[in-house]
């Protein structure tokens, strides 16, 4: 993202900015299922993953993608940094049309559907709070932004993608299917560890 | 990937900030803590203040040994990686008396489909044996398929017994006479081979039990054995099939290159216990097992042999989250 675009940390969402922590998190809540950005993200990429990780099924304390998700945020958006992130990701306020801009930072070079979709989840989430947001992907791999706005249609997709979420979330674990992904997917030894393994002799 | 450290003498750890010593007589050595998996103490270990709060933190379990070498107990790290709804369906499977009987069976079936591998190994180029062992073999074979009939696990574990002895058996067969086995004794052992066992199976339990830690799954609750039979008795569980793979396999080769010599044994018949030279020789085949990669047909990739208990691990989660039966892992190289 561009420097110049304006910030004004005076410019506040009180209810946001009175948080003691400066991280909050966007969630919504389908009767006992909690849906994130994480879990958007992850419908989208792989029911099975997305199951896992909603039931806590973690593989690693430290893992080397976050790490360098980290990395990339301190580093590079040093400057942009405002005390406020939603589930990590950093949010500006733009004075101009006094809207909020979000900025989500991406790793990867692709700009795929699950980044799109987490993002609008983002907007979707500050809406229904009243506030109307813009999202910015950016990707410093590929010194590249996108802007990313909710139309009508959009949110009636989120909608139904958060009920989905919460059907497949209380269903039981969906058959790992092996797919490209996989192969960058931690929890690639969990899915396919069975397969190849035989009775008896 | 992280190692296994192996402490044989007597000493103290200390803390300072973020660096912890070993530290005795004969010096001082720095634990590098981000390499390490798990720590073997065998020599008494005492702590200066906060090292064990900086392990545990670190994820870092320490397993304790006696003077036979024996597991004596573990310091286990406060759980970072909990699922509630696993620890939840791990135990309606031990509550399920088909469910677990089931699960009972499996590992069972696994050690028993390990230790045939290990006999037909064995016996390998040893004509003078081969048939008293095939003898062995079909007897086994025949034990294994009464399995199926069994109603309740101890009477599985009556089957694994009688298995275990006819193992033991042939292995008697096999092995030269200083390493006959007769009697499987435990504490302590009174033979060589008793004593070689014991160790292994110790650090097969206390490896298991580290692996079982970087999971989900609960270590008090399991299948085959009770679990109130030991503190961590899904680690007995696991151990099962990993035992033949790991330990006997060691053994063999141990006693087939002759790489154990008067010194490695001390104490008298009845009362045989393995000297720091033995243990270091054993440890030092220990590692080296666990860290021999094999090729894995499903994952398409090699994996050690330390990483197949946990993979072992991840098949028993998805089998008690019903996303897929659990199969054991029987040798297939
Ligand atoms: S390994 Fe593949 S099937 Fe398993 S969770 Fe990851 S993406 Fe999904």
């Amino acid at each position: 993202m561009k420097d110049e675009s304006v910030k004004d940390t005076d410019y506040s969402l009180d209810e946001l900015k009175d948080e003691p922590e400066t991280n909050i998190y966007a969630e919504v809540f389908l009767g006992s299922v909690r849906i994130t950005g994480v879990k958007v993200n992850y419908y989208h990429i792989c029911k099975t993953k997305l199951w896992l990780f909603s039931h806590n099924i973690n593989l690693e304390r430290g893992d080397d993608n976050v790490a360098l998700g980290k990395i990339l945020h301190e580093d590079r958006y040093k400057k942009n940094l405002k005390n406020i992130t939603i589930d990590g990701i950093s949010i500006d306020f733009v004075k101009t049309g006094k809207r909020t801009e979000i900025h989500e930072i991406k790793k990867s070079k692709k700009m795929d559907a699950a980044d799109r979709a987490q993002l609008l989840f983002y907007l979707y989430y500050l809406k229904k709070r009243g506030f109307d947001a813009v999202g910015i992907l950016n990707y410093p791999l590929l010194n590249k932004t996108e802007k990313i706005e909710m139309n009508a249609e959009d949110e009636a997709n989120i909608e139904r993608e958060i009920e989905e979420i919460k059907k497949i979330v209380l269903s039981s674990m969906p058959a790992p299917m092996h797919k490209k992904i996989c192969l960058k997917c931690a929890y690639q030894e969990f899915c396919f560890c069975g397969r190849g393994d035989k009775n008896g002799e | 990937m992280r190692e296994n450290f192996y402490i044989l003498q007597d000493g103290i750890l200390k803390r300072k900030e973020n660096t912890v010593y070993f530290e005795n007589k004969e010096g001082r050595k720095i634990l590098p803590i981000n390499k390490i998996s798990s720590i073997f103490a065998y020599g008494n270990l005492s702590f200066s203040s906060g090292v064990v709060s900086y392990l545990s933190k670190e994820g870092i379990p320490i397993h304790f040994f006696n003077y036979y070498g024996f597991y004596e107990g573990s310091m286990y790290p406060r759980e970072t990686l909990i699922s509630g709804d696993l620890v939840i369906r791990q135990a309606e499977y031990y509550l399920d008396p088909e469910k677990r009987l089931c699960l009972a069976g499996k590992f069972i079936e696994g050690a028993c489909g390990n230790i045939l591998k290990n006999l037909k190994y064995y016996a390998r180029n040893r004509e003078d044996i081969q048939e008293i062992i095939e003898n062995y073999v079909t007897s086994i074979k025949t034990e294994l398929s009464r399995l199926i009939d069994a109603e309740t696990v101890p009477s599985m574990m009556r089957t694994e017994g009688k298995i275990r002895e006819l193992y033991y058996n042939a292995l008697d067969e096999i092995f030269p006479e200083e390493y006959r086995i007769i009697k499987r004794t435990r504490r302590p052992p009174n033979n060589k081979m008793n004593t070689l066992i014991s160790f292994g199976n110790s650090l097969v339990y206390s490896t298991t039990l580290s692996e079982i830690y970087n999971t989900q799954l609960n270590p008090t609750i399991s299948y085959l054995h009770e679990p109130f039979e030991r503190r961590f008795s899904l680690s007995l569980d696991v151990s099962e099939i990993f035992k033949p793979i790991l330990i006997d396999r060691i053994i063999f080769k141990l006693v087939n290159k002759n790489m154990l010599d008067d010194g490695c044994f001390r104490g008298e018949i009845g009362n045989m216990l393995l000297s720091d030279k033995g243990k270091k020789i054993f440890l030092k085949e220990y590692d080296e097992k666990l860290k021999t990669t094999i090729k894995h047909k499903g994952l398409n990739k090699s994996v050690s042999y330390k990483r197949l208990i946990r993979l072992e691990l991840y098949k028993l989660s998805k089998h008690v989250l019903g996303a897929e039966n659990y199969k054991p892992l029987v040798m297939w190289w």
